[in-house]
Protein backbone atom coordinates (compact mmCIF):
# COMPACT_ATOMS: atom_id res chain seq x y z
CA UNK A 1 0.00 0.00 0.00
CA UNK A 2 1.68 3.05 -0.82
CA UNK A 3 0.94 6.49 0.91
CA UNK A 4 0.65 9.29 -0.88
CA UNK A 5 0.94 13.12 0.17
CA UNK A 6 -1.53 14.93 -1.39
CA UNK A 7 -0.55 18.61 -2.45
CA UNK A 8 -3.77 20.27 -2.00
CA UNK A 9 -5.04 18.48 0.63
CA UNK A 10 -1.77 18.78 2.66
CA UNK A 11 -2.33 15.25 4.28
CA UNK A 12 -0.56 11.59 3.74
CA UNK A 13 -3.48 9.38 2.23
CA UNK A 14 -3.89 5.71 1.48
CA UNK A 15 -3.33 4.44 -1.89
CA UNK A 16 -7.02 3.67 -2.24
CA UNK A 17 -8.08 6.95 -2.35
CA UNK A 18 -5.91 7.75 -5.64
CA UNK A 19 -6.28 7.39 -9.60
CA UNK A 20 -3.50 7.07 -11.41
CA UNK A 21 -3.29 9.10 -14.42
CA UNK A 22 -0.31 8.36 -16.34
CA UNK A 23 3.25 9.64 -17.27
CA UNK A 24 3.33 13.79 -16.40
CA UNK A 25 4.68 16.83 -18.30
CA UNK A 26 3.10 15.04 -21.83
CA UNK A 27 1.95 18.63 -23.55
CA UNK A 28 -0.36 18.37 -26.21
CA UNK A 29 0.78 19.53 -29.39
CA UNK A 30 -0.30 22.98 -30.10
CA UNK A 31 0.58 22.15 -34.14
CA UNK A 32 -2.12 19.30 -34.53
CA UNK A 33 -2.71 20.38 -37.86
CA UNK A 34 0.47 20.10 -39.33
CA UNK A 35 1.61 17.16 -37.07
CA UNK A 36 3.46 14.24 -38.72
CA UNK A 37 1.74 10.70 -38.01
CA UNK A 38 4.97 9.43 -36.42
CA UNK A 39 4.53 12.78 -34.03
CA UNK A 40 1.35 11.70 -32.95
CA UNK A 41 1.80 8.38 -32.25
CA UNK A 42 4.90 9.51 -29.70
CA UNK A 43 2.32 12.08 -27.70
CA UNK A 44 -0.53 9.46 -27.83
CA UNK A 45 1.66 6.10 -27.41
CA UNK A 46 5.00 6.49 -26.76
CA UNK A 47 5.84 6.32 -23.10
CA UNK A 48 9.90 7.24 -21.14
CA UNK A 49 8.73 3.77 -18.45
CA UNK A 50 11.54 4.63 -16.99
CA UNK A 51 13.32 2.23 -14.34
CA UNK A 52 13.78 5.01 -11.88
CA UNK A 53 12.61 8.37 -11.19
CA UNK A 54 9.03 8.32 -13.02
CA UNK A 55 7.09 11.91 -12.84
CA UNK A 56 3.63 10.92 -12.94
CA UNK A 57 0.45 12.27 -12.34
CA UNK A 58 -2.22 11.13 -9.79
CA UNK A 59 -5.52 12.05 -8.89
CA UNK A 60 -7.66 12.53 -5.35
CA UNK A 61 -10.48 10.80 -6.36
CA UNK A 62 -12.05 9.93 -3.42
CA UNK A 63 -10.92 13.47 -1.29
CA UNK A 64 -10.29 16.81 -2.91
CA UNK A 65 -10.90 15.38 -6.35
CA UNK A 66 -7.69 17.20 -7.95
CA UNK A 67 -5.40 16.42 -10.31
CA UNK A 68 -1.37 16.75 -9.07
CA UNK A 69 1.83 15.72 -10.06
CA UNK A 70 4.56 13.22 -8.05
CA UNK A 71 7.88 11.70 -8.30
CA UNK A 72 8.29 8.34 -7.29
CA UNK A 73 11.35 5.81 -8.09
CA UNK A 74 9.47 2.91 -9.83
CA UNK A 75 12.14 0.47 -8.35
CA UNK A 76 11.22 1.16 -4.82
CA UNK A 77 7.53 2.75 -5.38
CA UNK A 78 8.94 5.49 -2.90
CA UNK A 79 7.59 8.82 -3.08
CA UNK A 80 10.23 11.74 -3.62
CA UNK A 81 8.05 14.72 -4.02
CA UNK A 82 4.72 15.55 -5.23
CA UNK A 83 3.86 18.69 -6.38
CA UNK A 84 0.94 20.91 -7.96
CA UNK A 85 -0.20 19.86 -11.74
CA UNK A 86 1.01 22.69 -13.97
CA UNK A 87 4.04 23.62 -12.15
CA UNK A 88 7.59 22.10 -13.81
CA UNK A 89 9.49 18.95 -12.82
CA UNK A 90 11.38 19.68 -9.84
CA UNK A 91 15.01 18.76 -10.14
CA UNK A 92 16.23 15.65 -8.44
CA UNK A 93 19.58 14.38 -7.14
CA UNK A 94 18.96 10.92 -9.49
CA UNK A 95 19.01 10.88 -12.93
CA UNK A 96 15.96 9.69 -14.37
CA UNK A 97 17.32 6.35 -15.62
CA UNK A 98 19.27 5.68 -12.65
CA UNK A 99 19.25 2.16 -11.69
CA UNK B 1 22.87 -35.78 -24.93
CA UNK B 2 20.12 -39.02 -23.78
CA UNK B 3 16.64 -38.88 -24.63
CA UNK B 4 13.96 -38.93 -21.76
CA UNK B 5 11.71 -41.85 -21.90
CA UNK B 6 10.30 -44.42 -19.68
CA UNK B 7 13.02 -46.88 -20.33
CA UNK B 8 16.08 -43.85 -19.50
CA UNK B 9 13.97 -43.44 -15.84
CA UNK B 10 13.82 -47.44 -15.50
CA UNK B 11 17.72 -47.63 -16.02
CA UNK B 12 18.48 -44.29 -14.15
CA UNK B 13 16.68 -45.99 -11.04
CA UNK B 14 18.79 -49.11 -11.50
CA UNK B 15 21.64 -46.99 -11.41
CA UNK B 16 20.17 -45.14 -7.97
CA UNK B 17 19.93 -42.25 -10.40
CA UNK B 18 23.44 -41.19 -10.08
CA UNK B 19 24.84 -40.28 -13.56
CA UNK B 20 21.71 -37.92 -15.18
CA UNK B 21 23.44 -35.51 -17.17
CA UNK B 22 22.97 -31.93 -16.72
CA UNK B 23 20.44 -30.63 -18.91
CA UNK B 24 22.59 -27.43 -20.96
CA UNK B 25 25.57 -26.29 -21.22
CA UNK B 26 27.03 -23.21 -19.02
CA UNK B 27 29.41 -22.10 -21.83
CA UNK B 28 31.68 -19.53 -21.88
CA UNK B 29 30.77 -16.10 -24.27
CA UNK B 30 32.25 -16.38 -27.28
CA UNK B 31 33.60 -12.71 -29.31
CA UNK B 32 30.65 -12.47 -31.42
CA UNK B 33 27.39 -14.29 -32.60
CA UNK B 34 25.24 -14.45 -35.54
CA UNK B 35 22.15 -13.55 -33.52
CA UNK B 36 21.93 -12.46 -29.67
CA UNK B 37 19.28 -12.89 -28.06
CA UNK B 38 18.59 -10.43 -24.88
CA UNK B 39 16.48 -12.40 -22.27
CA UNK B 40 15.94 -16.04 -21.11
CA UNK B 41 12.65 -16.44 -20.69
CA UNK B 42 10.33 -18.76 -22.62
CA UNK B 43 9.62 -16.45 -25.75
CA UNK B 44 13.89 -15.68 -25.66
CA UNK B 45 14.47 -19.40 -25.26
CA UNK B 46 11.74 -20.71 -27.29
CA UNK B 47 13.02 -18.33 -30.12
CA UNK B 48 16.36 -20.02 -30.02
CA UNK B 49 15.30 -23.67 -30.02
CA UNK B 50 13.03 -22.88 -33.21
CA UNK B 51 16.15 -20.71 -35.07
CA UNK B 52 18.12 -23.92 -34.26
CA UNK B 53 15.73 -26.61 -35.26
CA UNK B 54 13.66 -24.95 -37.84
CA UNK B 55 15.87 -22.52 -39.46
CA UNK B 56 19.35 -24.40 -38.74
CA UNK B 57 21.01 -21.16 -37.66
CA UNK B 58 22.72 -22.17 -34.35
CA UNK B 59 25.66 -19.34 -34.07
CA UNK B 60 23.34 -17.96 -31.03
CA UNK B 61 23.48 -16.92 -27.72
CA UNK B 62 20.87 -16.05 -25.14
CA UNK B 63 22.55 -13.46 -22.28
CA UNK B 64 20.08 -13.63 -19.39
CA UNK B 65 20.76 -11.11 -16.51
CA UNK B 66 19.67 -13.24 -13.58
CA UNK B 67 18.93 -16.93 -14.42
CA UNK B 68 16.13 -18.59 -16.94
CA UNK B 69 12.84 -18.90 -16.26
CA UNK B 70 13.41 -16.52 -13.32
CA UNK B 71 11.27 -13.66 -14.54
CA UNK B 72 7.70 -13.44 -15.71
CA UNK B 73 8.28 -17.35 -16.96
CA UNK B 74 8.23 -18.29 -13.71
CA UNK B 75 5.83 -15.82 -12.15
CA UNK B 76 2.32 -16.08 -14.12
CA UNK B 77 -0.15 -18.43 -13.37
CA UNK B 78 0.50 -20.64 -16.16
CA UNK B 79 -3.03 -20.19 -17.92
CA UNK B 80 -3.40 -21.47 -21.86
CA UNK B 81 -6.27 -20.04 -24.34
CA UNK B 82 -7.03 -18.63 -27.46
CA UNK B 83 -10.16 -17.38 -27.15
CA UNK B 84 -9.47 -13.43 -28.58
CA UNK B 85 -11.62 -11.70 -30.20
CA UNK B 86 -9.86 -9.81 -33.49
CA UNK B 87 -8.75 -12.33 -36.08
CA UNK B 88 -5.53 -11.66 -35.66
CA UNK B 89 -4.99 -12.74 -31.98
CA UNK B 90 -7.30 -15.34 -32.71
CA UNK B 91 -4.57 -16.27 -35.11
CA UNK B 92 -1.29 -15.48 -32.86
CA UNK B 93 -2.84 -17.47 -29.60
CA UNK B 94 -3.92 -20.26 -31.30
CA UNK B 95 -0.82 -21.07 -33.47
CA UNK B 96 0.65 -20.92 -29.94
CA UNK B 97 -2.16 -23.69 -28.51
CA UNK B 98 -1.88 -25.93 -31.59
CA UNK B 99 2.05 -25.66 -30.78
CA UNK B 100 1.35 -26.52 -26.79
CA UNK B 101 -0.16 -29.46 -27.91
CA UNK B 102 2.63 -31.19 -29.39
CA UNK B 103 5.13 -29.48 -27.17
CA UNK B 104 6.09 -31.99 -24.82
CA UNK B 105 6.77 -34.63 -27.63
CA UNK B 106 8.60 -31.94 -29.61
CA UNK B 107 11.00 -31.03 -27.44
CA UNK B 108 11.18 -34.37 -25.41
CA UNK B 109 10.24 -32.51 -22.04
CA UNK B 110 7.42 -32.69 -20.13
CA UNK B 111 5.77 -29.59 -19.91
CA UNK B 112 2.69 -30.85 -18.14
CA UNK B 113 0.17 -28.89 -20.79
CA UNK B 114 -2.87 -30.20 -19.05
CA UNK B 115 -6.00 -29.32 -21.31
CA UNK B 116 -8.67 -28.91 -18.81
CA UNK B 117 -10.39 -26.37 -19.78
CA UNK B 118 -11.05 -22.10 -19.30
CA UNK B 119 -14.14 -20.91 -17.99
CA UNK B 120 -14.89 -17.65 -18.36
CA UNK B 121 -17.81 -16.75 -16.03
CA UNK B 122 -20.04 -14.09 -17.06
CA UNK B 123 -21.70 -12.54 -14.05
CA UNK B 124 -23.71 -9.50 -15.95
CA UNK B 125 -26.13 -8.62 -18.83
CA UNK B 126 -23.13 -6.87 -20.60
CA UNK B 127 -20.85 -9.95 -19.77
CA UNK B 128 -22.97 -12.65 -21.39
CA UNK B 129 -23.25 -10.46 -24.94
CA UNK B 130 -19.47 -9.71 -25.06
CA UNK B 131 -19.00 -13.29 -24.75
CA UNK B 132 -21.22 -14.80 -27.25
CA UNK B 133 -19.75 -12.59 -29.51
CA UNK B 134 -16.41 -13.78 -28.43
CA UNK B 135 -17.70 -17.33 -28.91
CA UNK B 136 -19.12 -16.74 -32.25
CA UNK B 137 -16.17 -14.84 -33.89
CA UNK B 138 -14.05 -17.79 -32.05
CA UNK B 139 -15.80 -20.73 -33.89
CA UNK B 140 -15.67 -18.50 -37.23
CA UNK B 141 -12.11 -19.29 -36.57
CA UNK B 142 -11.70 -22.57 -35.44
CA UNK B 143 -11.73 -22.11 -32.28
CA UNK B 144 -13.44 -23.97 -30.07
CA UNK B 145 -15.54 -22.24 -27.61
CA UNK B 146 -18.86 -22.82 -25.67
CA UNK B 147 -21.73 -21.36 -23.73
CA UNK B 148 -22.68 -22.80 -20.70
CA UNK B 149 -25.51 -21.40 -18.62
CA UNK B 150 -25.02 -21.59 -15.21
CA UNK B 151 -26.01 -24.96 -14.16
CA UNK B 152 -23.83 -26.05 -16.39
CA UNK B 153 -20.96 -24.39 -15.50
CA UNK B 154 -21.59 -25.69 -12.10
CA UNK B 155 -21.16 -29.27 -13.52
CA UNK B 156 -17.98 -28.86 -15.05
CA UNK B 157 -16.86 -26.86 -11.79
CA UNK B 158 -18.91 -28.38 -8.72
CA UNK B 159 -17.11 -26.11 -6.08
CA UNK B 160 -18.43 -22.46 -7.95
CA UNK B 161 -21.65 -20.83 -6.13
CA UNK B 162 -24.21 -20.33 -8.43
CA UNK B 163 -26.93 -19.15 -6.25
CA UNK B 164 -28.90 -15.92 -7.46
CA UNK B 165 -28.10 -14.21 -3.94
CA UNK B 166 -24.52 -14.28 -4.63
CA UNK B 167 -22.77 -11.03 -4.26
CA UNK B 168 -21.32 -12.15 -8.51
CA UNK B 169 -24.55 -13.95 -9.88
CA UNK B 170 -22.93 -16.37 -12.16
CA UNK B 171 -25.44 -16.00 -15.00
CA UNK B 172 -23.42 -18.48 -17.26
CA UNK B 173 -19.94 -18.85 -18.81
CA UNK B 174 -17.94 -19.59 -21.92
CA UNK B 175 -15.82 -22.58 -22.02
CA UNK B 176 -12.71 -23.41 -24.35
CA UNK B 177 -12.24 -27.20 -23.62
CA UNK B 178 -8.51 -26.92 -24.95
CA UNK B 179 -7.87 -24.40 -22.71
CA UNK B 180 -5.75 -25.11 -19.82
CA UNK B 181 -2.27 -24.74 -17.82
CA UNK B 182 1.47 -26.00 -18.34
CA UNK B 183 4.26 -25.99 -15.68
CA UNK B 184 5.86 -23.06 -16.56
CA UNK B 185 9.43 -24.16 -15.43
CA UNK B 186 9.35 -27.09 -17.70
CA UNK B 187 8.75 -24.50 -20.29
CA UNK B 188 12.09 -23.05 -20.09
CA UNK B 189 14.17 -25.71 -19.01
CA UNK B 190 12.31 -27.76 -21.77
CA UNK B 191 13.76 -25.28 -24.56
CA UNK B 192 16.88 -24.38 -22.80
CA UNK B 193 17.65 -28.03 -23.09
CA UNK B 194 16.00 -28.00 -26.82
CA UNK B 195 18.44 -25.31 -27.93
CA UNK B 196 22.03 -26.00 -26.19
CA UNK B 197 21.89 -29.51 -27.37
CA UNK B 198 21.63 -27.99 -31.26
CA UNK B 199 24.79 -25.42 -29.86
CA UNK B 200 23.07 -22.40 -28.98
CA UNK B 201 24.70 -20.96 -26.17
CA UNK B 202 22.63 -19.94 -23.19
CA UNK B 203 24.47 -17.50 -20.87
CA UNK B 204 23.03 -17.01 -17.59
CA UNK B 205 24.06 -13.68 -15.08
CA UNK B 206 25.15 -11.61 -17.86
CA UNK B 207 23.54 -8.77 -17.77
CA UNK B 208 23.19 -5.93 -21.01
CA UNK B 209 24.30 -3.00 -20.20
CA UNK B 210 24.45 -1.71 -23.77
CA UNK B 211 23.69 -1.88 -27.47
CA UNK B 212 26.54 -0.75 -29.96
CA UNK B 213 25.90 0.26 -33.43
CA UNK B 214 28.07 0.99 -36.27
CA UNK B 215 28.81 4.11 -38.30
CA UNK B 216 25.49 3.65 -40.39
CA UNK B 217 23.52 2.64 -37.16
CA UNK B 218 22.59 -1.14 -37.79
CA UNK B 219 23.80 -2.59 -34.49
CA UNK B 220 27.40 -4.47 -33.54
CA UNK B 221 26.85 -5.96 -30.39
CA UNK B 222 25.91 -5.85 -26.62
CA UNK B 223 28.20 -4.59 -23.63
CA UNK B 224 27.81 -7.07 -20.73
CA UNK B 225 28.67 -7.65 -17.46
CA UNK B 226 30.80 -10.34 -18.77
CA UNK B 227 32.27 -8.26 -21.60
CA UNK B 228 31.86 -7.17 -25.37
CA UNK B 229 30.04 -9.38 -27.42
CA UNK B 230 29.59 -8.70 -31.06
CA UNK B 231 26.14 -10.11 -33.01
CA UNK B 232 24.40 -9.46 -36.67
CA UNK B 233 21.32 -9.60 -35.30
CA UNK B 234 20.08 -8.57 -31.71
CA UNK B 235 16.24 -9.68 -30.58
CA UNK B 236 15.24 -7.86 -27.45
CA UNK B 237 12.67 -10.62 -25.32
CA UNK B 238 12.88 -8.62 -22.24
CA UNK B 239 9.38 -8.55 -21.02
CA UNK B 240 8.67 -5.82 -18.31
CA UNK B 241 12.19 -4.44 -18.63
CA UNK B 242 12.39 -3.72 -22.75
CA UNK B 243 11.84 -0.23 -22.89
CA UNK B 244 15.01 0.46 -21.08
CA UNK B 245 17.24 -2.31 -22.69
CA UNK B 246 15.35 -0.56 -26.04
CA UNK B 247 16.83 2.47 -24.89
CA UNK B 248 20.43 1.69 -24.58
CA UNK B 249 20.17 1.57 -28.52
CA UNK B 250 18.24 4.74 -28.69
CA UNK B 251 14.62 3.70 -29.57
CA UNK B 252 11.82 4.37 -27.56
CA UNK B 253 9.04 2.44 -27.03
CA UNK B 254 4.77 2.46 -26.45
CA UNK B 255 4.97 0.30 -23.29
CA UNK B 256 4.63 0.90 -19.66
CA UNK B 257 5.25 -1.73 -17.00
CA UNK B 258 3.00 -2.62 -14.32
CA UNK B 259 3.59 -5.48 -11.61
CA UNK B 260 0.62 -7.66 -11.90
CA UNK B 261 0.27 -9.90 -8.92
CA UNK B 262 -0.32 -14.24 -8.04
CA UNK B 263 -0.82 -15.82 -4.96
CA UNK B 264 -0.81 -19.62 -4.17
CA UNK B 265 -2.97 -21.28 -1.06
CA UNK B 266 -1.52 -24.52 0.51
CA UNK B 267 -2.31 -27.26 -0.81
CA UNK B 268 -5.57 -28.89 -0.66
CA UNK B 269 -7.27 -32.01 -2.13
CA UNK B 270 -8.36 -31.73 -5.93
CA UNK B 271 -11.55 -28.99 -6.07
CA UNK B 272 -10.90 -26.90 -9.07
CA UNK B 273 -10.55 -29.26 -12.08
CA UNK B 274 -10.44 -26.66 -14.62
CA UNK B 275 -9.46 -22.88 -15.19
CA UNK B 276 -11.78 -20.53 -13.69
CA UNK B 277 -11.69 -16.96 -14.97
CA UNK B 278 -13.69 -13.61 -14.22
CA UNK B 279 -12.94 -10.60 -16.20
CA UNK B 280 -15.93 -8.46 -14.26
CA UNK B 281 -14.18 -9.23 -10.93
CA UNK B 282 -10.64 -9.73 -12.17
CA UNK B 283 -10.51 -12.99 -10.63
CA UNK B 284 -8.71 -16.27 -12.02
CA UNK B 285 -8.53 -19.23 -10.30
CA UNK B 286 -6.86 -22.68 -10.75
CA UNK B 287 -5.53 -25.94 -9.00
CA UNK B 288 -1.50 -27.23 -9.35
CA UNK B 289 -0.76 -30.59 -9.67
CA UNK B 290 0.37 -30.01 -6.50
CA UNK B 291 -2.72 -28.71 -4.88
CA UNK B 292 -1.94 -25.50 -4.67
CA UNK B 293 -4.83 -23.05 -5.62
CA UNK B 294 -2.97 -20.70 -8.05
CA UNK B 295 -5.04 -17.20 -8.13
CA UNK B 296 -4.18 -14.27 -10.24
CA UNK B 297 -5.00 -10.69 -9.67
CA UNK B 298 -4.90 -7.61 -11.49
CA UNK B 299 -2.08 -5.24 -12.72
CA UNK B 300 -1.41 -2.09 -10.37
CA UNK B 301 -2.48 1.11 -11.59
CA UNK B 302 1.02 2.65 -11.49
CA UNK B 303 4.13 2.08 -13.35
CA UNK B 304 6.69 0.22 -11.56
CA UNK B 305 9.75 -2.55 -11.73
CA UNK B 306 9.28 -3.54 -7.79
CA UNK B 307 8.18 -7.72 -8.68
CA UNK B 308 5.81 -6.54 -5.49
CA UNK B 309 2.49 -4.86 -6.07
CA UNK B 310 -0.05 -3.58 -3.85
CA UNK B 311 -2.24 -4.85 -0.97
CA UNK B 312 -5.25 -4.16 -2.24
CA UNK B 313 -5.04 -5.87 -5.32
CA UNK B 314 -4.44 -8.91 -4.29
CA UNK B 315 -7.41 -8.53 -1.49
CA UNK B 316 -9.68 -7.38 -3.88
CA UNK B 317 -8.93 -10.69 -5.54
CA UNK B 318 -9.02 -12.74 -2.89
CA UNK B 319 -12.58 -11.11 -1.97
CA UNK B 320 -14.14 -12.39 -5.24
CA UNK B 321 -12.37 -15.43 -4.99
CA UNK B 322 -14.07 -16.16 -1.84
CA UNK B 323 -17.45 -14.65 -3.24
CA UNK B 324 -17.38 -17.39 -6.08
CA UNK B 325 -16.01 -19.82 -4.13
CA UNK B 326 -17.50 -19.62 -0.27
CA UNK B 327 -15.58 -23.36 0.44
CA UNK B 328 -12.35 -21.19 0.02
CA UNK B 329 -12.79 -18.49 2.94
CA UNK B 330 -10.66 -20.20 5.35
CA UNK B 331 -8.15 -21.36 2.75
CA UNK B 332 -4.51 -19.83 4.04
CA UNK B 333 -2.32 -18.19 1.12
CA UNK B 334 1.12 -19.55 1.33
CA UNK B 335 3.38 -16.91 -1.07
CA UNK B 336 2.07 -14.01 -2.92
CA UNK B 337 4.45 -12.24 -5.58
CA UNK B 338 4.59 -9.74 -8.77
CA UNK B 339 6.01 -10.19 -11.98
CA UNK B 340 6.62 -6.79 -14.36
CA UNK B 341 4.43 -6.88 -17.47
CA UNK B 342 4.83 -4.60 -20.01
CA UNK B 343 1.80 -3.19 -22.06
CA UNK B 344 0.92 -1.48 -24.63
CA UNK B 345 -1.59 0.49 -25.25
CA UNK B 346 -4.09 -1.63 -27.27
CA UNK B 347 -2.75 -4.75 -24.97
CA UNK B 348 -1.21 -6.63 -28.64
CA UNK B 349 2.39 -7.76 -28.42
CA UNK B 350 5.70 -6.11 -30.80
CA UNK B 351 6.71 -9.01 -32.49
CA UNK B 352 9.43 -7.88 -35.48
CA UNK B 353 11.27 -4.73 -36.67
CA UNK B 354 12.64 -1.57 -34.93
CA UNK B 355 13.81 1.52 -36.38
CA UNK B 356 17.17 0.31 -35.83
CA UNK B 357 18.84 -2.28 -38.42
CA UNK B 358 19.51 -6.03 -37.08
CA UNK B 359 17.72 -4.83 -33.71
CA UNK B 360 14.46 -7.01 -34.02
CA UNK B 361 12.12 -6.72 -30.26
CA UNK B 362 9.30 -9.05 -29.15
CA UNK B 363 7.00 -7.74 -26.27
CA UNK B 364 4.15 -5.73 -25.24
CA UNK B 365 2.65 -9.34 -24.38
CA UNK B 366 1.35 -7.34 -20.71
CA UNK B 367 -0.93 -10.00 -18.75
CA UNK B 368 -0.67 -12.68 -21.37
CA UNK B 369 2.65 -13.85 -22.08
CA UNK B 370 2.89 -17.60 -21.29
CA UNK B 371 0.30 -19.15 -22.95
CA UNK B 372 1.79 -17.23 -26.37
CA UNK B 373 5.03 -18.82 -25.41
CA UNK B 374 5.76 -21.49 -28.30
CA UNK B 375 3.66 -19.03 -30.80
CA UNK B 376 5.61 -16.15 -30.09
CA UNK B 377 8.84 -17.83 -30.14
CA UNK B 378 8.10 -19.85 -33.62
CA UNK B 379 6.99 -16.82 -35.69
CA UNK B 380 9.45 -14.17 -33.81
CA UNK B 381 12.31 -17.09 -34.81
CA UNK B 382 10.87 -16.93 -38.58
CA UNK B 383 11.02 -13.41 -38.93
CA UNK B 384 14.59 -13.49 -37.56
CA UNK B 385 15.73 -16.20 -39.68
CA UNK B 386 14.21 -15.13 -43.05
CA UNK B 387 14.10 -11.30 -42.21
CA UNK B 388 10.48 -10.93 -43.33
CA UNK B 389 7.38 -11.64 -40.44
CA UNK B 390 5.51 -14.51 -40.52
CA UNK B 391 2.26 -14.40 -41.67
CA UNK B 392 0.84 -14.99 -38.24
CA UNK B 393 2.92 -12.03 -36.50
CA UNK B 394 3.00 -9.71 -39.62
CA UNK B 395 0.07 -7.39 -38.04
CA UNK B 396 1.77 -6.64 -34.91
CA UNK B 397 4.50 -4.28 -36.18
CA UNK B 398 5.69 -1.49 -33.98
CA UNK B 399 4.27 0.52 -37.31
CA UNK B 400 1.02 0.17 -36.17
CA UNK B 401 1.14 3.09 -33.89
CA UNK B 402 1.80 5.61 -36.13
CA UNK B 403 -0.66 4.00 -38.85
CA UNK B 404 -3.31 3.09 -36.63
CA UNK B 405 -4.21 0.12 -37.01
CA UNK B 406 -4.02 -1.32 -33.84
CA UNK B 407 -5.65 -4.42 -32.22
CA UNK B 408 -7.24 -3.20 -29.61
CA UNK B 409 -7.71 -6.27 -27.27
CA UNK B 410 -7.81 -3.58 -24.67
CA UNK B 411 -11.25 -3.06 -25.65
CA UNK B 412 -12.87 -6.44 -26.65
CA UNK B 413 -11.23 -8.81 -23.80
CA UNK B 414 -12.03 -7.15 -20.83
CA UNK B 415 -9.21 -6.62 -18.49
CA UNK B 416 -7.76 -10.02 -18.22
CA UNK B 417 -5.34 -11.62 -20.43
Amino acid sequence: MLLIHCPVCGEDRPETEFTYAGEAHIARPSNPDTLSDADWAQFLFYRTNPRGIHAERWRHTHGCGRFFNALRDSVSDKFIQTYPAGTPRPATAKPENAQ
Amino acid sequence: MSKFSFFEIMRKALNHNEDWQRQWADPEPKKDYDIIIIGGGGHGLGTACYLAKEHGLTNIAVLEKGWIGGGNTGRNTTIIRSNYLYDESAALYDHSVRLWEGLSQDLNYNVMFSQRGVMMLAHTDHDRHSFQRHIHANRLNGIDNEWLDAGQAQDYCPALDISPAARYPVIGAALQRRGGVARHDAVAWGYARAASECGVHIIQNCEVTNITRHANGSVSGVETSRGFIGAKKIAVVAAGNTSNVMRMAGVRMPLESYPLQALVSEPLKPVIPCVIMSNSVHAYISQSDKGELVIGAGTDQYVSYSQTGSLPVISHTLEAICELFPIFRRVRMMRSWGGIVDVTPDRSPIIGETPVPGLFVNCGWGTGGFKATPGSAHVFAHHLATGTPHPVNAPFTLKRFETGRLIDEAAAAAVAH
